[in-house]
């Protein structure tokens, strides 16, 4: 799976390539809105030291373990996205002609390296916020865990969106909600939100475990609202029960495809 | 090598239910060209589409190669190679020759096997001139032909063919028309094929099968066909008689 995904990737990449003058210029698009996003943050915390009880830079450990997570999602499975476009127009044909998944090949259609400059400044946020904490490093290892059970979170969510468009083919933008919708959520503490909207994401679409519950044991904090300890460590059962509803969904999806006519 | 029993493929339009092909049973015996008729929106491209699994039947039985399309469609596309006239399955900005590369890797071909092909390919599709061209840029016929070649790279037992020749001159028809004769003369694979251009189904099809309103309305040969309509002379007239009629039938 790892192998076909690099040579669909690497083929969409050269196809890119095909037009100079429209690469480059994802290029330098990419880089001017990584610097924005910088200085959003840079401006937030020009005016503010603590928000909601977290200080600057357990601000920026919650931002960058999501942020990361997202980003790397963004640029491997985002494509997903297009979905819609496709099952519109009738060309997913071509997707189930192939014997390698639908899946798979959606998720690298037009895939564009570029993308790989937001993970980067993600990562950069992250490592910042490591150097600038003096955290307990025992718990360290809860670090990858997390952005590992991130990227597995927002993958299922982009599928289960996908998914979703089988359905509702003329409502791109309801996925978006679920996509970048949830990732502007957990850019903050959780402790800013209400109760009822931090219990939703933590029991229906399991968010508050991307970076919320793991990151207040890294950062050794009681849950403001009192959720009890265990609830910490149960991210990779929820990222594992999300992944498999969207597999499933997924499939229904795809038996439910119409074509178009012709 | 292809087996329908009783299939059938609704759609929800507005609140009603289509039957775009109900109760559908035929089988294609291995090495046999079939020609399959029927007057737009009789369910020929659904049927296609149920046959490499891009539609799930919503009753029925459907076996190609002895799989279910829609629950083995990974393993079932190694062994049927598919062509959609209207529609390119080449990689609209790679040239011709990275996609075959493409194909050769998706579908696990060896090195060897896939030189011997593509060669072969190449010299009897006439592909050497724009193999280096993105598909973007080729002609249609040119494009048909490259279509063609990537359905077959990987030595398919069943090809399934949607429109092959529509929008071709004659020059491009015929050269496509003498490829396919030779295809299933020389290598035995079978052939299913859709077209309104009834000049492929003389020159091509032993066999005929007609569809209207979802439901087979022939089944037989070409000199059956012929005969079916006793006072008409030319195909042209005997497959009008017959669209007409079914019709009648059919309302």
């Amino acid at each position: 799976m790892v192998r076909t995904y690099a040579l669909l990737a690497w083929t969409w990449t050269r196809a890119a390539a095909a037009y100079p003058a429209s690469f480059a210029l994802m290029v330098v698009l990419g880089c001017v809105t990584a610097a924005l996003d910088i200085a959003v943050i840079m401006v937030v915390f020009a005016n503010t030291t603590t928000l909601a009880g977290f200080s600057r830079d357990e601000v920026l450990f919650l931002y960058g373990t999501a942020g990361l997570a997202f980003t790397i999602c963004d640029l491997l499975v985002s494509n997903l996205d297009r979905i819609s476009q496709h099952i519109r127009a009738g060309t997913f044909d071509t997707f189930l002609i192939r014997p390698v998944g639908a899946w798979i090949q959606i998720a690298t259609d037009r895939f564009v390296p570029t993308r790989l400059g937001r993970v980067a400044l993600a990562a950069t946020v992250l490592g910042y916020s490591l150097g600038a904490l003096d955290l307990d490093w025992r718990r360290l290892w809860m670090v990858p865990v997390m952005v590992a059970t991130g990227v597995v979170i927002f993958s299922a969510l982009w599928t289960l969106a996908g998914a979703l468009q089988f359905l509702l083919t003329d409502a791109p933008e309801v996925s978006s909600a679920f996509t970048y919708g949830t990732q502007q959520l957990t850019q903050y503490p959780f402790s800013v939100y209400s109760r009822d909207l931090v219990r939703g994401v933590t029991y229906v679409l399991p968010l508050a475990f991307v970076n919320w519950q793991p990151g207040l044991y890294v950062l050794g904090r009681d849950d403001p609202f009192g959720t009890p300890g265990f609830m910490r460590f149960l991210g990779p059962a929820a990222a594992l029960v999300l992944a498999l509803t969207a597999g499933l969904a997924w499939r229904r999806g795809i038996r439910r495809y119409r074509s178009t006519g012709s | 090598m292809i087996e329908l029993d009783r299939a059938g493929r609704t759609f929800k339009v507005k609140r009603t239910t289509v039957h775009a092909v109900r109760d559908l049973s035929f089988s294609v015996a291995p090495g046999e060209f079939v020609g399959y008729l029927g007057p737009n929106g009789a369910g020929k491209s659904t049927t296609i589409k149920m046959l490499c699994g891009i539609l799930t039947p919503s009753s029925g039985r459907v076996r190609v190669a002895g799989l279910d399309p829609s629950r083995r469609r990974t393993t079932l596309a190694r062994r049927i190679g598919v062509v959609f006239g209207q529609r390119t399955t080449l990689w609209w900005d790679l040239p011709l020759k990275d996609s075959f590369e493409l194909i050769r890797l998706l579908y696990k071909v060896d090195h060897r096997t896939f030189a011997a092909r593509l060669a072969e390919l190449t010299e009897t599709l006439d592909l050497g001139a724009f193999m280096r061209t993105p598909v973007r840029q080729l002609s249609l016929g040119q494009r048909m032909r490259g279509d063609l070649a990537a359905a077959l790279l990987h030595a398919p037992d069943v090809l399934v063919l949607d429109e092959p020749t529509i929008g071709l001159d004659v020059v491009s028809k015929a050269s496509i028309r003498a490829f396919l004769a030779r295809l299933n003369a020389e290598r035995g694979t079978t052939v299913l094929l859709t077209t309104h251009d009834l000049g492929d189904i003389e020159r091509l099809c032993r066999r005929v099968m007609l569809i209207d309103h979802g439901r087979l309305a022939f089944d037989g040969t070409l000199e059956e066909l012929m005969a079916s309509a006793p006072g008409h002379a030319t195909i042209e007239d005997v497959v009008t008689h017959l669209y007409t009629s079914a019709s009648a039938d059919g309302q």
